[in-house]
């Protein structure tokens, strides 16, 4: 009697295609449609990329970006510390165009009208959209330090926490910098960009001035209660490499600097470097809350971790730094491509009149060199969770190196190899 | 019965195809998860010094996997990584690298 006869299952087969053609796959066609995706770093290059390869050339991309080159953030603290070259991190955007026909225009977007679903160019012009997505990265919450809120001061106390004009110029004054002098990095509160890049960068720069500068220090200013990232790893780097040449102070949030003495102001005290690089608290790029998408604590975009779109605003997916991150989740590059390909998946099945993939995956890995050979890495892995609809780090995966090491640090160009690859050739 | 048990079926079908159905390209989804490191379709970087696993047989890349989860194989990150993924993930993670060239 439990039987089921091969006619019924058949009878029922055909019902059940009945019932998911009305309901799942209605228009599950080929995906076609023009996407406009603005920013092209590590989110926005992938998506531009996987949009084309995935739909089979079926979606018209067109990448908005203001630079003429992708510059790398991760392993521009190799050249601040002088044992890599700009040129190393610099990849060309020919590739998107001549491998895999995305549209790259050289701009900036100034205007996006969600209703009419167009964007407004800086160079002039409008463009109108199927789906957009906003890979902004991060801009620099100035006003919160008074001192550094204008062009002079910024051209004076660098940030160099993108990677360009300013990594050049960072390295040139820590090139000019006499021996004896002191470097000062200050960290904003979490959540920062790339959480452990400045104790990176404070490892790099140590190990410049032991081989060129040894009466130097550097001295880390942290607006954080303690090390936010392979904590145990760096403390040990500072300890075993960099004996009384690495300061680190916790709880010493930069509230003001006084530009002329290069003098950084803390709550309760002064702090005066010879070189002063100051990383202000950040938020969304602009041109996310121009466009009138829902940001959370005015800073960052809240979105469905479905498919990376606004929570507010259909049509507009959002990647990467800018956007409100699921609990552990770091704001990286390596993220930022991950994010891309989430969207890239969700986006074409939305184009064709499915569903997001109900259980996205995405992961992290972030190298950190403590000398010029010397790497630590953390790693995690983000399953999607439908009872607290996010991605929640999985118990018991990821971790961080058991020691500093050289394979790792061979890995870690490997790395940086293959995610420019990925994102763009 | 008779006539329930196509109904049962039925109604298991339409859930699985509108509520929780699997996504068709959800072993290409996250065989990207893993072409950061290891190439787009798995056609890793030559000379970047980390494993092509594109076209590498099936088998092979689960079995890898397996050690790697348990602690069998050394590794500097992919015990951590692999942990992260359900068996039932690797093996569609593991087709799709398979059938790449």
């Amino acid at each position: 009697m439990m039987l089921m006869k091969r006619r019924d299952f058949l009878k029922v087969g055909a019902a059940a295609s009945a019932m998911a053609s009305l309901y799942g796959c209605a228009g599950g066609g080929k995906a076609s449609g023009h996407v406009v995706v603005v920013g092209g770093g590590y989110g926005g290059a992938t998506v531009a990329k996987y949009l084309r390869m995935w739909s089979e050339g079926g979606v018209q991309v067109t990448l908005i970006e203001r630079n003429p080159t992708f510059i790398s953030c991760p392993i521009s603290n190799l050249v601040i510390g002088g044992t890599k070259t700009m040129e190393d991190i610099t990849v060309s955007y020919d590739g998107l165009k001549s491998k895999w026909g995305v549209r790259v225009v050289q701009d900036d977007v100034v205007a996006v009208d969600s209703a009419k679903k167009t964007i407004s160019l800086k160079a002039g012009g409008a463009m109108s959209y199927d789906r957009l997505v906003l890979s902004p990265g991060v801009d620099f919450m100035f006003d919160q330090i008074p001192g550094l809120n204008n062009a002079d001061a910024q051209s004076k106390i660098l940030h160099a926490w993108k990677a360009g004009a300013q990594t050049v110029a960072l390295r040139k004054q820590l090139e000019s910098m006499k021996d004896g002098g002191t470097y000062a990095i200050a960290i904003p509160k979490a959540p920062y960009r790339c959480p452990p890049g400045p104790y990176e960068r404070a490892c790099l720069v140590a190990n410049y001035f032991k081989e060129h500068k040894p009466k130097s220090k550097v001295v880390i200013l942290d607006a954080n209660e303690d090390v936010m990232s392979k904590k145990g790893l760096f403390t040990k780097a500072w300890a075993d490499l960099y004996k009384g040449m690495v300061e680190y102070r916790n709880n010493s949030e930069v509230k003001d600097v006084e530009v002329a003495t290069n003098t950084a102001v803390l709550e309760f005290d002064k702090f005066k470097a010879d070189v002063l690089n100051v990383i202000p608290p950040h938020r969304a790029g602009d041109i996310a809350a121009k466009s009138g998408i829902k940001l959370i604590n005015n800073r960052w975009v809240d979105i469905n971790w479905l498919s990376m779109e606004s929570t507010s605003t259909p049509g507009i997916h959002v990647l990467g730094d800018a956007v409100f991150p699921a609990p552990t989740m770091p704001k990286s590059g390596h993220m930022a491509n991950q994010h891309g390909k989430l969207a890239a998946a969700a986006i074409l099945n939305m184009l064709s009149g499915q569903e997001p993939n109900p259980e996205p995956v995405v992961m992290n890995t972030c190298y950190s060199f403590v000398d010029a050979k010397n790497v630590i890495h953390v790693s995690s892995v983000h399953q999607y969770d439908a009872a607290t609809k996010t991605v929640q780090p999985v118990k018991g995966a990821g971790g961080v190196s058991a020691a500093r090491n050289e394979l790792e640090g061979k890995v870690a160009m490997g790395w940086a190899k293959n995610i420019w690859a990925d994102m763009l050739t | 019965m008779k006539l329930f048990a196509p109904l049962a079926a039925l109604c298991l079908l339409a859930m699985t195809s509108t509520s929780q159905a699997a996504d068709p390209n959800l072993g290409r989804n996250l065989a990207a998860t893993c072409a950061n490191c290891h190439g787009t379709n798995g056609n890793a970087v030559k000379g970047a010094g980390l494993d092509s696993l594109a076209g590498v047989p099936k088998d092979k890349i689960l079995q890898k996997l397996s050690e790697f989860k348990s602690g069998d194989k050394p590794a500097s990150i992919m015990h951590q990584i692999s942990k992260g993924y359900t068996d039932s993930q690797l093996d569609l993670i593991a087709t799709y690298f398979a059938a790449q060239k």
